[in-house]
């Protein structure tokens, strides 16, 4: 099982985080802003020196060279980022012909230049970007943040049905309770140093 | 041919046009006047004591003098690329990523020149060492300088995309590439550009003096020859050792981009 556990974790103002993901679950986390959701998210993905120990299916982080680690704990931040002049640049060539449908783009979408991509379509194109590396664990933050309702719900569904097919476990940062409610196995938040369970109903 | 001697109140008219130039920035509000000033003094200052130091050099020529000069040219240089990045590592990274990639390119290059090329004996005369190391190390220098500059820059501009890249897995060489590029040619180019534009665009200052000071044109130009070459391999080497060092040092052992290893001057 490809189970994503914390145990002790600290960084910022957040000490002694323990948690486990199940593989083809999807944990939520939320709390206000600055209550270092996207630190937490950084520090599994071994971004920011943190203390206590990150490990996937019984790999620790300091056993694998960090990119490594980060090719398979992968990190799709809030605002996603484009190096090259065309979109297609940032993809292996072999993909162009399995555009997932779900995304909502045109197949022409590899040839256009990141220039006339709106922040929602970014977003959803990094989203695929993170997926096509096959990882084991997905740190979502805030991934629907720039979307509209529709296509938020479209994603979503998209999301989970890649998330259970594949047994990602998933760490995803959310504000929204309609969406935790709809995706979430389980939801934390953020209460001063440390997680708190919320109630599965609300 | 004789060299015409200068006069010291000659020297003067060209300050008065360098204090023209810096009432004029003053009036149209440049902010350069400051830095000019500074600048004009301490060429006029830092000359004419290199020039009395020279004359001594050259009259005891004893290699633990050459050498001692050389230390203290290598240390002032390290110091000023230090000063002319925005951004500069931490602590003593900055001055020793900075001498240390200076020390090795135009030391080896200049050492090289002396022994096999040009061959004077013993091979430190000072007359031939020590400006064929100030030309170096000065190129170097501003190579260097330039590229280190544009590193942390970019460094820091481009964070975002930087742990981007880190996030998609990444080495941190692969997220750096970019950057590594931009500022290798940002280092290189004052290099390039005077090798490109020797002898149609300008006549390059070493050739100038010599052709003044009397020496046959065709001596003056191979040795201006020499001279660029050498800059260039200096200069690109001693940029190369600069940013592979300097990147590095922006990481940490876990390939984390570490920013907070930047101050900003």
């Amino acid at each position: 099982m490809t189970d994503l556990v914390l145990k002790n974790l600290c960084v910022g103002t957040l000490s002694n985080v323990s948690l486990t993901v199940p593989g083809g679950q999807v944990v939520c986390l939320s709390g206000p802003s600055g209550s270092g959701k996207s630190r937490l998210l950084r520090a599994v993905a071994d971004l920011e020196p943190h203390g206590g120990t990150v490990s996937v299916a019984d790999t620790c982080q300091e056993d694998l060279p960090a990119h490594q680690w980060r090719s398979r704990v992968v990190m799709v931040p809030a605002d996603s980022q484009w190096w090259f002049d065309e979109v297609g640049g940032h993809f292996p060539d072999h993909v162009k012909a399995d555009l997932p449908s779900a995304l909502g783009f045109p197949p022409e979408v590899l040839e256009w230049s990141v220039s006339r991509l709106s922040s929602g379509e970014r977003q959803r194109l990094a989203l695929w970007r993170a997926l096509l590396l096959e990882p084991e664990v997905l740190l979502l933050d805030e991934p629907t943040a720039n979307l509209d309702n529709d296509s938020t719900e479209a994603i979503e569904t998209w999301l989970l049905e890649e998330i259970r097919r594949r047994q990602i476990a998933v760490l995803w940062v959310a504000h929204d309770v309609g969406q935790i409610h709809r995706v979430a196995d389980a939801h934390y938040r953020i209460l001063g140093t440390s997680l708190e369970r919320a109630d599965g109903s609300d | 041919m004789e060299v015409i001697d200068l006069a010291w109140w000659k020297l003067g008219l060209a300050a008065l046009l360098v204090l023209a130039l810096a009432g004029t920035g003053y009036l149209a509000r440049l902010g350069i006047t400051r830095n000019l000033l500074i600048a004009a003094l301490r060429t006029v200052i830092q000359l004419a004591l290199i020039g009395l130091v020279l004359e001594a050099l050259f009259a005891s020529s004893g290699f633990q003098w050459i050498a001692l000069m050389a230390l203290v040219m290598l240390l002032v240089a390290g110091r000023e690329v230090v000063a002319r990045q925005g951004r500069r590592l931490q602590g003593w990274w900055a001055f020793g990523i900075g001498t240390g990639s200076m020390f090795v390119s135009s030391f080896s290059v200049t050492v090289l020149a002396l022994s096999v090329v040009i061959g004077p004996d013993p091979w430190y005369t000072p007359q031939y060492a020590i400006p064929l190391l100030g030309m170096m190390l000065g190129n170097t220098m501003t190579g260097v300088s330039l590229a280190l500059d544009r590193l942390n820059e970019s460094v820091w501009r481009q964070r975002a995309v930087i742990e981007n890249r880190l996030m998609l897995g990444q080495t941190w060489k692969q997220a750096l590439e970019d950057i590594r590029r931009d500022a290798m040619r940002s280092g290189m180019m004052p290099s390039i550009n005077a090798m490109a534009a020797a002898g149609i665009v300008s006549l390059p200052g070493m050739m100038t003096g010599q052709i003044l000071a009397g020496s046959p044109p065709a001596v003056a130009v191979k040795y201006q020859i020499l001279v660029m070459l050498i800059i260039t391999v200096g200069t690109g080497f001693g940029a190369l050792m600069a940013v592979s060092w300097g990147g590095r040092r922006l990481f940490d052992d876990r390939e984390r981009l570490r920013l907070d290893r930047l101050v900003k001057q």
